[in-house]
C-alpha cells in the first residue's frame, strides 16, 4: 500500500470518527458557556442514539430517526436544567446521574421492546443516512493528489457530516455575533449582571442548554443510524467524555473546538491504523497509546504546558437571586 | 392382599415417574443475550429444540453484566434446577464455586474447562472451524488479501484467527491475512463502531473477504464489508441471512448442541462430567452454507473444503490450535 493511500485512508476515518465528537463538543460549548457544566453530554448522545434507531426502525425514515434523537436528547437536558437551574443542585451529579439513567434505561427498554440483548434491530439501508457520492467525485479520482482526496475524504459521507462542519461557523456567529450569544456567554460569566439589566438567567441558561440537547441528537443519530445501522449497548463508548477533553482542550471556542476534535478523531484512526504494525527501530507500539493521547493531552493542558485553559467564571455555581 | 396390592401399583406408579426424570433445565447466557444472532442465539435454539422434543418447560435468564452470571447460576441451583447450562468463558469462575457447592446439581459450561466432579464442560475446536473458512475466503479473495477482525484480545479469540490464517494460507500461500482486535475488554464485543472502521481500514488496504469473531461487534464487521461491496464472514450462528449475498458464509458453532445434549442426557440419565471437545469430527464447527451464499460458494470450493473437511477427520491435516501453547506458526 501506497503511503499516500495510508494518508487518504487515515484521513477519511478521522473525518468518519470525528462527527459524533464534534456535534457533543459544540453541545457542551453552548452549555458550558452559559455556565452549566455538562458532564451528561456522554448519556444524552447515548439516549438519543437508542431513540433514533428505535425511531427509524419504526418508520423506516432517518429524518424521523433524527427527530426522535434530538427529541429525546433535549427532553435529557431539560432534566438537567430542571436539577441543576430551577432546583440549584449540583451540575456535576445531575450529570452523572443522567448518565447512569441513559445507560441502564436504553438497554432496559431495548431487552424489552426487542429482546436482543438491549439491541434494536439492524436497520435496512434507506433507513439509514448513507453515503452521498459528492458530483464528479468519480471523475477526479484519477487525478493525482488532490483526486482522491476529494473522492475519498471530501465525497462520500453522509449528510449529518456535513451538516456537523456547517455547525461549527453557525455556533461561532451565534455565539460570538448574535445578541443571544452575548447574553449567553455572559450567563456564564457574569450572571449578577445579566440579571440586573433584566434578562432572566434561569431562562437564558434554559435556552442553553435546549441548545445542547439539540446537537447532542445529532451525534447520537450519527452513531446509532449513519456509522452503524442499529443502537447497541454502551455504543457510545466514552466519546462524551472525549468530547469535553476536546472542549477544554479548544478553550470553549468554536473553530478550536473543530480541530480538537479532528485531532482527537485522527489519533483514534492512527490507532486502529497501527495495530499490529510495527515502526522502524521502536516495534510494535501499543495502540493503547494513541487512544490515551486525547486525555494526556488534556491534562498536560491543564497543567498549563500548552497557554492557559480559562473554563467560564460562573460554570458549575447556581445562581441564586438574592437571599 | 388387597392392601399390598395397592402399595405395589403405588410404587409401580412411583416408579414409573421416576423413570421418565422429570428434569427441570436452566440455561444461562452470556452477556451478549438471547437474540444475539449469534453465539446465545445458537444455545437458545438448542434449548428450543429440545423443549419442541421431549415437552420439557425449561428457564434461560440473560445476565446483563458480568456480575449477574454467578447470581443467576446460583439462583437456579438453589432452586432445584437440574441441569444447570452456563454458555460463555465469562462465567468459568462463577461456574467453579457454584458447582462446589451444589454437587448433586449436574452443571455445564461451554467454551470454558471447570475440573469438578459434576460439571460438563463443552469446548469446541473452533481453529478447525476457522481454518475450512478461511481456505474459502482465500480461494473466494480476488486480491489475494483477507481479513481478519477478533472482538476481546484473548486467547480463544486468537485461536480463531490463527486457525483462519492456517486456512487462508492452505488455499494460497501468497496470501497477506490483516488481524486486527476491537479491545482489550469486554466492551469489546459490543462496539460495532471500532469494528466497522478497523474492517474500513482492512478494505483500504486491499482486503476484500473479512472474517469477524468478535460478538456483537462482527454486526458491524459485516455491515461494512456489505456497505463496501465486499465479503464478510460470520461465526457462531449461520449469520448469511443478515446481508444476502454479501457474506461469504458463516463459521457455525454448535453451541445448540451442547445445551441439547446437555438437557437430553441429564433426562435419560446418561449425564457425563468432563470435557468434551467438539470439532469437524463431531460436527461441532462447521461452515454453513444455504440459499443465501451458494452463488458465492463455487463447486471448486465446496470440493476443497469437504477435502480439507475430510482430511482434518482423517488426521493428515493438523490444524494448530493456539491454545495449546499461546502462539501462532504463521
Amino acid at each position: 500500500m501506497e503511503f499516500f493511500d495510508i494518508v487518504v485512508s487515515i484521513l477519511g476515518s478521522t473525518v468518519r470518527l470525528s462527527i459524533p465528537l464534534l456535534f457533543t463538543a459544540l453541545a457542551g460549548l453552548f452549555s458550558e458557556r452559559a455556565g452549566i457544566f455538562d458532564i451528561g453530554l456522554e448519556g444524552k448522545m447515548l439516549a438519543a442514539a437508542f431513540a433514533s434507531a428505535v425511531a427509524a426502525y419504526l418508520t423506516g425514515s432517518p429524518w424521523l430517526g433524527l427527530l426522535a434523537g434530538i427529541g429525546v436528547s433535549i427532553m435529557f437536558s431539560l432534566v438537567h436544567g430542571f436539577a441543576s437551574i430551577t432546583n440549584r443542585g449540583n451540575q456535576i451529579v445531575s450529570g452523572v446521574a443522567l448518565n447512569f439513567v441513559a445507560i441502564g434505561l436504553t438497554v432496559v427498554l431495548g431487552q424489552a421492546w426487542f429482546g436482543q440483548g438491549g439491541r434494536t434491530p439492524q436497520l435496512p439501508g434507506d433507513a439509514r443516512f448513507s453515503p452521498i457520492i459528492l458530483p464528479g467525485a468519480d471523475a477526479v479520482r484519477e487525478v493525482p493528489i488532490l483526486g482522491p482526496l476529494y473522492a475519498n475524504v471530501i465525497s462520500g459521507n453522509n449528510i449529518l457530516t456535513y451538516m456537523a462542519f456547517v455547525a461549527v461557523p453557525i455556533a461561532w456567529w451565534v455565539l460570538f455575533r448574535t445578541r443571544f450569544g452575548l447574553r449567553l456567554r455572559a450567563v456564564g460569566e457574569n450572571p449578577g449582571a445579566v440579571d440586573t439589566a433584566g434578562i432572566s438567567v434561569s431562562w437564558m441558561r434554559y435556552r442553553a442548554v435546549i441548545v445542547a440537547g439539540f446537537l447532542c441528537g445529532f451525534s447520537g443519530t450519527y452513531l446509532a443510524i449513519a456509522q452503524s445501522a442499529a443502537f447497541i449497548n454502551n455504543m457510545s463508548a466514552g466519546k462524551g467524555y472525549i468530547a469535553l477533553a476536546a472542549l477544554i482542550f479548544a478553550k470553549w471556542k468554536p473553530v478550536p473546538v473543530m480541530f480538537a476534535c479532528l485531532l482527537f478523531g485522527f489519533l483514534d484512526a492512527v490507532a486502529n491504523f497501527m495495530q499490529g504494525k510495527s515502526v522502524p527501530l521502536i516495534g510494535e507500539v501499543p495502540v493503547q497509546i494513541f487512544q490515551a493521547l486525547p486525555y494526556i493531552l488534556t491534562c498536560i493542558l491543564l497543567a498549563g504546558f500548552i497557554g492557559v485553559a480559562r473554563a467560564p467564571k460562573a460554570g458549575g455555581a447556581p445562581y441564586v437571586k438574592e437571599r | 392382599m388387597k392392601r399390598t396390592l395397592l402399595t405395589l401399583m403405588a410404587m409401580a406408579a412411583m416408579s414409573a415417574t421416576a423413570l421418565a426424570a422429570e428434569i427441570k433445565p436452566a440455561l444461562v447466557y452470556g452477556t451478549g443475550g438471547k437474540f444475539d444472532k449469534s453465539f446465545n442465539e445458537a444455545a437458545h435454539a438448542g434449548a428450543e429444540q429440545f423443549k419442541a422434543e421431549a415437552g420439557v418447560e425449561y428457564r434461560d435468564f440473560e445476565p446483563t453484566s458480568d456480575t449477574q452470571g454467578e447470581q443467576a447460576i446460583r439462583n437456579f441451583a438453589s432452586r432445584g434446577y437440574n441441569p444447570v447450562v452456563a454458555v460463555s468463558f465469562a462465567w468459568t469462575s462463577a461456574m467453579e464455586k457454584v458447582a462446589a457447592e451444589f454437587p448433586d446439581t449436574k452443571f455445564v459450561i461451554v467454551d470454558a474447562v471447570v475440573d469438578l466432579p459434576n460439571v460438563r464442560s463443552v469446548v469446541y475446536n473452533e481453529e478447525q472451524g476457522s481454518y475450512l473458512v478461511g481456505l474459502l475466503a482465500g480461494m473466494a479473495s480476488e486480491t489475494g488479501k483477507v481479513g481478519f477482525v477478533g472482538g476481546m484480545d484473548i486467547p480463544l479469540i486468537r485461536k480463531f484467527g490463527c486457525g483462519y490464517v492456517q486456512g487462508v494460507k492452505a488455499a494460497n500461500p501468497d496470501a497477506q491475512v490483516f488481524q486486527n482486535m476491537v479491545g482489550t475488554t469486554g466492551a469489546a464485543w459490543n462496539d460495532p463502531v471500532r469494528a466497522g472502521e478497523l474492517t474500513k481500514n482492512q478494505i483500504d488496504q486491499g482486503a476484500d473477504v473479512v472474517y469477524a469473531a468478535a460478538g456483537a461487534s462482527g454486526l458491524g464487521v459485516l455491515q461494512t464489508a456489505a456497505d463496501n461491496g465486499k465479503l464478510g464472514i460470520g461465526v457462531d450462528s449461520n449469520q448469511n441471512h443478515l446481508h444476502p449475498g454479501k457474506v461469504l458464509t458463516s463459521m457455525v458453532k454448535r453451541v445448540d448442541l451442547a445445551v441439547y445434549n446437555a438437557f437430553k442426557d441429564t433426562q435419560g440419565d446418561a449425564f457425563t462430567a468432563g470435557v468434551q471437545a467438539l470439532g469437524v469430527e463431531q460436527d461441532g464447527v462447521t461452515y454453513a452454507v444455504d440459499d443465501n451464499n451458494k452463488d458465492l460458494i463455487t463447486p471448486e470450493m465446496t470440493a476443497a473444503v469437504e477435502k480439507a473437511k475430510a482430511d482434518i477427520v482423517a488426521g493428515t491435516v493438523k490444524v494448530h490450535d493456539y491454545m495449546s501453547d499461546n502462539s501462532c506458526p504463521n
